[in-house]
């Protein structure tokens, strides 16, 4: 189901900006689209009248932090599918930004820039998508890593492998949900990201061996990775967040 | 360069690939794609899922983008199925990388085949030397390194610009998604094995022709820049990965083509 909506009072960016499938024919048709989105700004393809009320911060954005228990509803259409994303790429930041305030004895330099590396690129999806989704964005989350030992590679390395891997696979099944293109195309630019420090995290565990593109993930026989609905993904999250993700509105399918 | 002049030179190519192929018999067709026969009963059961949810008949622009993707893995497979068959090209760790890496490739390729039946191109033949730009590329191992991070980035780059395409065919769009991410897993390994980092920093690395990245070094999307404060400019390029168009591709790819 698709709704045109125009409100510019509604979000400080463009969110699903073209209602039609561009021909890429190019790069620059690709930023020129955008550009021409971006002009005509604000135009949603998506049912927003069921997103909570949110909670303004400054900018538009939603900068306020929710509270342990709050029901964080994602919303419906392309915006709920972003929320979505942008409460994994939350957990996920988070979580890095625990192991490179804290990193744990004995780190090797190679793994010390890998954490950096990947805290500063995971910084710039969260505020994308805090700035895409403005005024729609669900909130600060409220998040728990006591269950991990920052103290400890193996709890570390495990728990960032298990991050990139679910957020991987999280973009593959959200792939899908979108009507837009454009927001089709974001998501791709960003799950590759997601996929490259999957591998490189494998490989920090498992040295020399096949678990960068492990049969775990990676069907051997059809070389297709998982591709997971939120119904599968939101659980694994879950853990983490002390909030209650509410997904009832997101498309499934 | 005049795009109208690249496109009619794409479609000679094209055209030229549909003959050429006329004289590579089904028994070498069977036979290399034998090798993995245990592998080609799956991709056989999911293409025909695919095919019935979409009834017997593709899009026209599901086969382009399908025979674009088969292209890619074609050239991708061949190259990892000739570097393994090389005695001493690929030992140690690369090997164990390498034939991982195959497998996937050959897997791709059986599946899109599965999934085009009769409307799948033929394999076309590929000359890895580029026409003489990477001399010896099985002969030595930096070099194959080297090609095969360019195949792998491009890779990922093409399937990410062929998605949007591909957004009212949700089955084959997750498909090629659930393929694009492993492609991007193959191009983070290799990096690493040439020492480079598992992300793209910028739009360049060592040895790999400019064309491969071009653009990748964008970090304003929707018109949002990735300028954040504490977050280094190259961390900021590295977090996003550009698509290519189908013609750009093209022109990356077809020096490889005999």
């Amino acid at each position: 189901m698709k709704k045109l909506l125009h409100n510019p009072k509604e979000a400080t960016r463009p969110l699903s900006v073209l209602p039609i499938s561009p021909v890429f024919s190019g790069r620059r048709m690709f930023m020129r689209y955008v550009g021409v989105a971006t002009a005509t700004g604000l135009v949603m393809s998506s049912c927003t009248d069921k997103v909570l009320e949110p909670l303004a911060g400054p900018g538009g954005g939603s900068t306020a932090g929710a509270r342990a228990g709050d029901i964080i509803e994602l919303g419906s259409g392309d915006v709920g599918v972003l929320n979505y994303a942008y409460a994994l790429e939350q957990a996920e930041l988070r979580f890095l930004e625990l192991v490179t305030d804290h990193f744990y004895a004995g780190i090797s330099e190679k793994e010390r820039q890998v954490f950096i590396d990947l805290r500063n690129q995971e910084i710039t999806h969260r505020e994308f998508f805090r700035q895409v989704l403005g005024s729609q964005a669900i909130p600060t989350l409220t998040l728990d890593y006591s269950s991990v030992d920052f103290n400890n590679r193996d709890s570390v390395l495990m728990t960032a492998k298990n991050f990139a891997d679910l957020a991987t696979a999280a973009y593959n099944g959200a792939g899908q949900l979108l009507t837009n293109a454009t927001n089709l195309g974001i998501s791709g630019i960003i799950v590759s990201v997601e996929a490259r420090h999957a591998a490189v995290i494998r490989e920090l565990i498992s040295p020399g061996s096949t678990a960068f593109a492990g049969d775990d993930v990676i069907d051997p026989t059809t070389g297709l990775e998982r591709a997971l609905k939120p119904a599968e993904v939101l659980p694994q999250a879950q853990r983490f967040i002390k909030e209650v993700i509410s997904a009832n509105n997101l498309p499934t399918a | 360069m005049n795009l109208q002049n690249i496109l009619s030179e794409l479609e000679q190519v094209d055209g030229d690939v549909y003959d050429r192929l006329k004289h590579v018999s089904r028994r070498h067709m069977f036979s290399l794609f034998s090798r993995k026969a245990a592998a080609v009963a799956a991709p056989t059961v999911l293409a025909s899922a695919l095919n019935k949810a979409y009834g017997q008949s593709l899009d026209p622009v599901v086969v382009d983008v399908l025979n674009f993707a088969l292209t890619l893995e074609y050239l991708e497979s061949e190259f990892y199925n000739v570097g393994m068959d090389t005695p001493n090209l690929l030992t140690g760790t690369p090997r164990t990388v390498f034939a991982q890496i195959q497998k996937h490739e050959n897997a791709h390729v059986n599946l899109l085949k599965s999934v085009l039946g009769g409307q799948a191109v033929e394999k076309p033949r590929f000359d890895y030397t580029a026409k003489g730009m990477f001399p010896n590329p099985f002969g030595n191992y930096e070099v194959f390194l080297t090609l095969s991070q360019a195949f792998e980035d491009t890779g990922v780059r093409a399937y990410k610009g062929q998605a949007p395409r591909l957004i009212n065919n949700d089955p084959i769009l997750t498909t090629a998604l659930q393929i694009h991410s492993v492609e991007a897993r193959h191009a983070a390994r290799v990096r690493e094995l040439r020492g480079q980092k598992g992300w793209i920093t910028g739009n360049m690395s060592p040895g790999v022709p400019s064309a491969v990245y071009a653009g990748d070094e964008a970090i304003r999307h929707l018109e949002i820049p990735s300028t954040i404060e504490g977050v280094p400019i190259e961390n900021s390029t590295e977090a996003w990965d550009e698509p290519l168009s189908k013609e750009d591709v093209l022109k990356i790819v077809m020096p490889f083509l005999a």
